[in-house]
């Protein structure tokens, strides 16, 4: 996985949606170097708490572009996989890569948001206090240093960004009411269109859907495809129908591993998945 | 849905009108300061004799009133904003002061009681010269710039290691607590060199001006209206810029903010550090009009009446903390003199009351009932 000499690529930004064509530069150490098709690798990963081995050598590598859903029965270690990716929680041992460049163990949560990985949580977590314009404000990928954020202005472009991100998550109307009157199901698609205005290469959802009803639930699966291919991401669903709705290839982790890897249709039949998970 | 052509819905444009304060508040404001400067001139240029005349313990009360509420202020940036609540303000507050009367106490040159070069405290322990840490304080400037490095270097350093060890909630109240009172033993003593439990005392004058002076007065009056008054008017811009938008998630969301990419323990120092040098300015005010200062500035006690005007006036509104202040030091001033021994006790049930029945305090009873 390390090569020798210094490799010149093409930043995958190039192919931005936008159809801006930028030039070839090295890679510096700060946007993770996708040269080898690959957006996060992580090879034999073992997180343990008091013993409990919540990760157990997890290998996992995700493709740029690609849409992965992880499915598992409950305590098989998904939210903790994500809890490493983003850098809440340490590795015991093993390795994870985002891109080939940048080693997430020795980077804050901060440092990794940055890098673009952006995260929704299970529990939906939005600021209640502030409107949901206000919301995506702070979450649009700008520079978020000291200083700046205290002579921030929105600029008119930003501003429409935010709109934007507003209309794909249908909260316009409630741009300046206070996220924390929004229903269970608008709270996640707010914390979706957060992470949208973030703009951040790979995204991580952990049950998107959980609370919303079959129509929020459909057009999140719309989304998520309409995502793919621009983005990474990789969800964590229990919802069996919606993981139906948009999975491409599907892993399944039991007791912290990898116990299958593929389409939904080769993991459900997959004897140990039917014996640990699906069978129940 | 999934198509990124023009909303078809516009939202309206300007989502929050972030100015500092609509024309009712500026009303206020001009009113309020220039009530302030009309008593000061009525203090200044009326005969003693005159109706109309201000005596002398009023302005030197709301001059000290004035100074209780720019320490409160500096609280409600941190406690109101990033949730960040502070036990300690009275440390900085002491800091600022001791900073300013170390200049007080060169300027009373030989006049002293023991006619010395030195303090009174320092022949007292029988000191030959300045120790090092007295160095350039006869000089205006010099003690004005410690009066804002000492509370601002010692407030960055203290948060740093805290913020960044995420010491917060109770755990950081109870630390910056015994932080103060480290400070108020450390001062008590003899040896630290600031006139052990005595403190500063007995100042003469202000660049060779006579302290008790009229126009000494009137001139310190002045300057503490326009220090509260630029104190609030900074604190309302940093809390109406996307800064302070960002300081009510870190208080909400904490974990949140860090994976949208926000290094949290910047914000919170720089709004730490600009807190400390608000109350350390406010003590430098204090001092010349109180007359004095000592490690009883220090206790806990004192931190603790600052955190209570905040909760009184109301949390997160800022002019809450100079109404808290207001109506706390005003009521403390009748009733430490009508009823002292019922004070505290008077405090303590103010403190539940609020909490139990206004815990929004007074402003924020206000701005709900306006909103209805």
């Amino acid at each position: 996985m390390v090569t020798a000499e210094k490799e010149i690529t093409v930043d995958p930004a190039s192919f931005s949606p936008d159809g801006t064509v930028s030039y070839n530069r090295v890679v510096d150490g700060s946007v993770p170097d996708l040269a080898h098709g690959a957006i996060l690798y992580m090879d034999d990963i073992t997180v343990s708490f008091d013993g409990f081995r919540a990760i157990n050598k997890l290998s996992l590598s995700i493709d740029v572009g690609e849409l992965r859903c992880i499915i598992g029965p409950n305590g098989a270690g998904k939210t903790t996989m994500m809890d490493v990716i983003t850098g809440k929680t340490r590795a015991d041992s093993g390795s994870a890569f985002f891109g080939q460049n940048m080693d997430l163990s020795k980077m804050s949560e901060t440092e990794i948001a940055r890098a673009g990985i952006g995260r929704k949580f299970q529990r939906p977590t939005v600021f209640e206090d502030h409107s949901v314009f206000e919301n995506f404000e702070l979450a649009l990928k700008m520079d978020k240093g000291v200083w700046t954020t205290l002579f921030a202005k929105l600029s008119g472009v930003q501003r429409d960004r935010i709109d934007e991100v507003m209309t794909t998550v249908g909260l316009e109307a409630r741009a300046h009411d206070p996220a924390g009157l929004l229903s269970h199901g608008q709270k996640q698609w707010l914390e979706i269109g957060m992470l949208l205005a973030q703009d951040p290469k790979l995204l991580l959802l952990d049950e998107p859907v959980a609370g919303m009803t079959d129509e929020e639930t459909e057009r999140t699966a719309e989304l998520f495809v309409s995502l793919a291919g621009k983005h990474s991401l990789i969800v964590v669903e229990h919802d069996m129908d919606f993981v139906a709705a948009i999975a491409r290839k599907v892993t399944v982790l039991h007791e912290g591993a990898v116990i299958a890897e593929g389409s939904l249709q080769q993991v459900k039949e997959n004897e140990r998945v039917v014996e640990v998970y699906l069978g129940r | 849905m999934s198509s990124m052509a023009m909303p078809a819905v516009s939202a309206p444009r300007e989502p929050v009108a972030y100015r500092l304060y609509g024309k009712l508040g500026w009303t206020g404001l001009a009113v309020t300061w220039g009530g302030l400067v009309l008593l000061a001139l009525l203090y200044y240029l009326t005969a003693e004799s005159s109706a109309l005349h201000v005596p002398d313990y009023v302005i030197v009360l709301i001059g000290k009133i004035m100074c209780y509420a720019m320490v409160a202020l500096a609280l409600d940036l941190i406690w109101g904003y990033a949730g960040i609540l502070s036990l300690g303000h009275g440390l900085f507050f002491a800091l600022g002061g001791y900073a300013f009367g170390m200049y007080l106490m060169r300027q009373i040159g030989h006049d002293g009681v023991y006619k010395s070069e030195l303090p009174d405290f320092m022949v007292f322990l029988d000191w030959k010269e300045y120790p090092w840490f007295w160095a350039g304080t006869d000089q205006l400037w010099i003690s004005l710039l410690l009066v804002v490095l000492v509370p601002g270097v010692l407030a960055a350093i203290f948060g740093f290691f805290a913020f960044r060890s995420r010491i917060k909630g109770v755990y950081f109240s109870i630390i910056t607590q015994a932080l103060t009172y480290a400070a108020m033993l450390l001062f008590f003593r003899n040896n630290t060199g600031f006139g052990g439990n005595n403190g500063f005392t007995d100042f003469k004058r202000i660049a060779e001006v006579g302290i008790t002076l009229p126009g000494m007065k009137f001139t310190l009056f002045l300057l503490t209206a326009a220090a509260l008054l630029g104190a609030l008017l900074l604190c309302r811009w940093i809390v109406t810029s996307k800064l302070g938008r960002v300081l009510i998630a870190i208080r909400d969301a904490e974990s949140r903010l860090r994976f949208c990419g926000y290094d949290t323990v910047g914000f919170k120092l720089f709004v730490w550090t600009v807190s400390a040098v608000i109350a350390g300015i406010a003590g430098a005010l204090y001092v010349p009009q109180v007359g004095i200062i000592n490690p009883g500035e220090m206790s806990p006690a004192n931190s603790i009446e600052i955190a209570i005007a905040v909760a009184v006036g109301g949390r997160g509104t800022l002019i809450g903390a100079l109404v808290g202040a207001g109506l706390l030091h005003g009521l403390k001033s009748w009733v430490t003199v009508a009823f002292p021994e019922f004070w505290l006790f008077l405090l303590g049930m103010l403190f539940v009351l609020v909490t139990l029945f206004l815990p929004q305090g007074i402003v924020g009873l206000w701005l709900r009932l306006r909103k209805k």
